[in-house]
């Protein structure tokens, strides 16, 4: 059984503005922390290792730092790590990000099951996991909540969507998403990191990539441009009800009737 | 222009391809694999290949070549437990909108099981010039890959140069594997759209936790994907003489089949969602403790509507999570909504700032939340809110 695992690190904050004149981001913090979607993925990969056996490699596209987010990995449980990077990786978008990843994945062989994140918490897409799976040309199941079963064959996953709960089976080779709250992660091992304070970490960059088309990485391989930022707008209207409670009572009950919203209304 | 490409050297010749063309449109000879012109460019074959062997080719245009041949926009109707999601008729809406603006017509798609034609007939009276219906035993309940399928299939035989897709779990799930598959951009969960003369769609979305917004082009690629954000859009109104029909399209069994067995569709109980509901109170920080929170559930229960809470307040432990507004909860278009001691950080009014009526009740006057608000009231909820119960039940009475 071989997991690969999708992971990235985040900055630590998403508090971050825009200079309305200059139309520039106004800098993030530079403390960064690994996508707490991922370490579900990650805890959820190494729970199926418990059962079925196998090995679990961590997989990610980012700068060399994304190291530290490995070295937690391993102590966590991983058994492997690798990081795409590049700087012709750099300005990649969905699909551009998907296509590296998938051609990550090619070049360690494949897996039986590939294990990401809902969804980041920086770009808040939710689709490198399924763009993967397409790339790869296997099924997928996402937005996962829990895995009720799992053998040498497949597994079976129960998703959330909107109102209704579906309860699928899959067969490896298959990529799913996991929700947050669908296993608790482990917390890391002091053991574990004396253990693995030596093994390696593989950096892979664009010409050890099994196609290496540049057309289809970073900037030049993504069709979306940002042609702009700029902070949310506040609208306003701002009627002040005044006069202590009681007549700010009267005002507004006037104006929820004249509006047709008191309940009395809506009934009739 | 998209192209097949077949590389020869990386074929073995499993005739995998072959067998999975659900148009019979692959052969292999002794000059390797050839398509006639039964292709539809659905990409299965692309898909199927384990040599990666056969590969879309997409010649790079810039002068606007490919954007001519693109036109339209394609609306896919998500269903859920065999009824039409209401995703689907702002999506309408806002697509003719767009589609104003640049002579385009509206088109929609439906895939799913039994009864999916009979939603199709819904969506004609909104003003859809055609629904394109794929309804087959086999595609009841959500498979990922075998939706991509038909859904590939219609766009490639339309060649809509816009494709908006409900940002639900489903759709953000499915519109990620057609992007790839046409190898053109998606932009995700989109509350802004607008369209250009040049066809480029504008697509604006809230980027890093809605701190900030961002205006995102696709300009030398089609179609342009979009997955846009429920209660975000207005819904579509019934037009006066619907011209529109419904069009079955032919589903094989290979397209229907799928990697993913379906096992088991539940219906969850679950009573209107706050995102539904018209009528809504927030008790914010300022509602303090258990009393405060207990004032506001009056509140709501005399106005006929639920009560939420902001992330402060859900994090106590005070308000049910699932009732949180804000970009980390829930966004909520309703008619009314009041908030009680709510600050109004940008965070919290990104989530609520498209209701009709927005009334605030806060203590401090330099709060956040009266730049958004429609009436302000700089006032105690704990002496306010129990003055307009007083009146709401005298209100009730008199309705008697």
């Amino acid at each position: 059984m071989k997991i690969l695992v999708c992971m990235k690190q985040v900055p630590a904050t998403s508090q971050v503005e825009v200079d309305p004149e200059t139309g520039s981001l106004k800098r993030l913090g530079t403390d960064t922390r690994t996508n707490p979607y991922d370490l579900s993925a990650l805890e959820t990969a190494l729970r199926l290792r418990e059962q079925l056996g196998g090995t679990v490699t961590v997989l990610t596209m980012g700068p060399a730092q994304a190291e530290s987010m490995m070295r937690d990995a391993y102590m966590m449980g991983a058994d492997d790590a690798v990081i795409l990077s590049d700087r012709k990786f750099a300005g990649s978008d969905v699909l551009a990000t998907s296509y590296t990843l998938s051609q990550g994945v090619r070049l360690l062989g494949g897996a039986d099951l590939i294990l990401c994140g809902r969804q980041t918490t920086d770009g808040d897409t939710a689709q490198i996991g399924p763009a993967l799976a397409e790339h790869l040309g296997i099924p997928h199941a996402a937005w996962v909540s829990e895995i009720t079963s799992a053998d040498e064959k497949g597994i079976e996953v129960v998703q959330n969507l909107a109102s209704v709960e579906q309860r699928s089976r899959l067969n490896w080779p298959c990529l799913l998403t996991v929700e947050l709250n669908s296993v608790v992660p482990r917390l890391p091992s002091y053991r574990l990191k004396r253990e693995t304070a030596d093994r390696p970490i593989r950096i892979v960059g664009f010409d050890e990539l099994p196609e290496r088309n540049l057309s289809l990485c970073g900037l030049v391989g993504s069709p979306t441009r940002v042609e702009k930022m700029f902070p949310p707008a506040a609208k306003a209207k701002n009627v002040h009800l005044e006069g202590g409670p009681e007549q700010e009572a009267d005002a507004l009950v006037a104006i929820l009737r004249e509006k047709k919203l008191l309940e009395t209304e809506v009934r009739a | 222009m998209t192209s097949i490409r077949f590389n020869s050297a990386a074929c073995d010749l499993c005739q995998q391809c072959v067998e999975k063309c659900p148009f019979g449109a692959l052969s292999i000879g002794a000059e390797g694999m050839s398509i006639n012109e039964k292709c539809r460019m659905c990409g299965v074959c692309v898909k199927t290949c384990p040599h990666r062997a056969i590969t879309f080719e997409q010649t790079p245009s810039r002068d606007g070549a490919v954007k001519d041949q693109w036109k339209g926009i394609l609306v896919y109707a998500e269903q859920e437990a065999g009824a039409l999601h209401p995703v689907t008729f702002e999506l309408i809406g806002e697509a003719r909108r767009l589609a104003a603006k640049v002579g385009y017509d509206v088109y929609a798609v439906l895939v799913g099981g039994e009864g999916t034609a009979a939603n199709a007939e819904k969506l004609l009276p909104y003003g859809v010039k055609e629904v394109f219906v794929y309804e087959h035993p086999g595609f009841t309940g959500f498979k990922a890959d075998c939706y991509a399928d038909a859904m590939a299939d219609c766009i490639s035989q339309l060649r809509p140069s816009v494709v908006l897709i409900g940002a639900t779990a489903l759709g953000r799930s499915l519109a990620p594997r057609l992007s790839v598959r046409f190898h053109t951009g998606l932009t995700a969960d989109c509350t802004k759209l607008d369209m250009r003369p040049s066809t480029d769609l504008v697509q604006i979305r809230p980027a890093f936790g809605g701190n900030v917004m961002a205006q995102i082009l696709i300009t030398d690629a089609r179609p342009q994907f979009a997955t846009v954000r429920y209660r975000v859009m207005d819904r579509a109104a019934k037009v006066p003489d619907p011209t529109g029909k419904v069009t079955r399209m032919p589903v094989t069994d290979a397209m229907a089949r799928s990697g993913i067995e379906v096992l088991e569709l539940r219906q969850l109980v679950r009573e209107k969602s706050i995102e539904e509901e018209d009528i809504l109170v927030v008790a914010g920080r300022g509602a303090k403790n258990e009393e405060g929170v207990a004032l506001c559930r009056r509140l709501a229960e005399a106005l006929g509507g639920q009560l939420c809470f902001t992330r402060p307040m859900a994090e106590s432990g005070l308000g049910d999570p699932s009732h949180q507004i804000g970009l980390s909860g829930r966004t909520v278009r309703s008619k009314l909504i009041i908030t009680c001691g709510v600050s109004g950080a940008i965070q919290f009014a990104a989530g609520m700032n498209g209701s009709d009526c927005i009334v605030a009740i806060n203590t401090d006057p330099e709060a956040l939340i009266f730049n958004i608000a429609s009436y302000c009231i700089v006032d105690d909820l704990f002496t306010v809110v129990p003055a307009l119960l007083e009146r709401l039940s005298a209100a009730e009475k008199e309705g008697e």
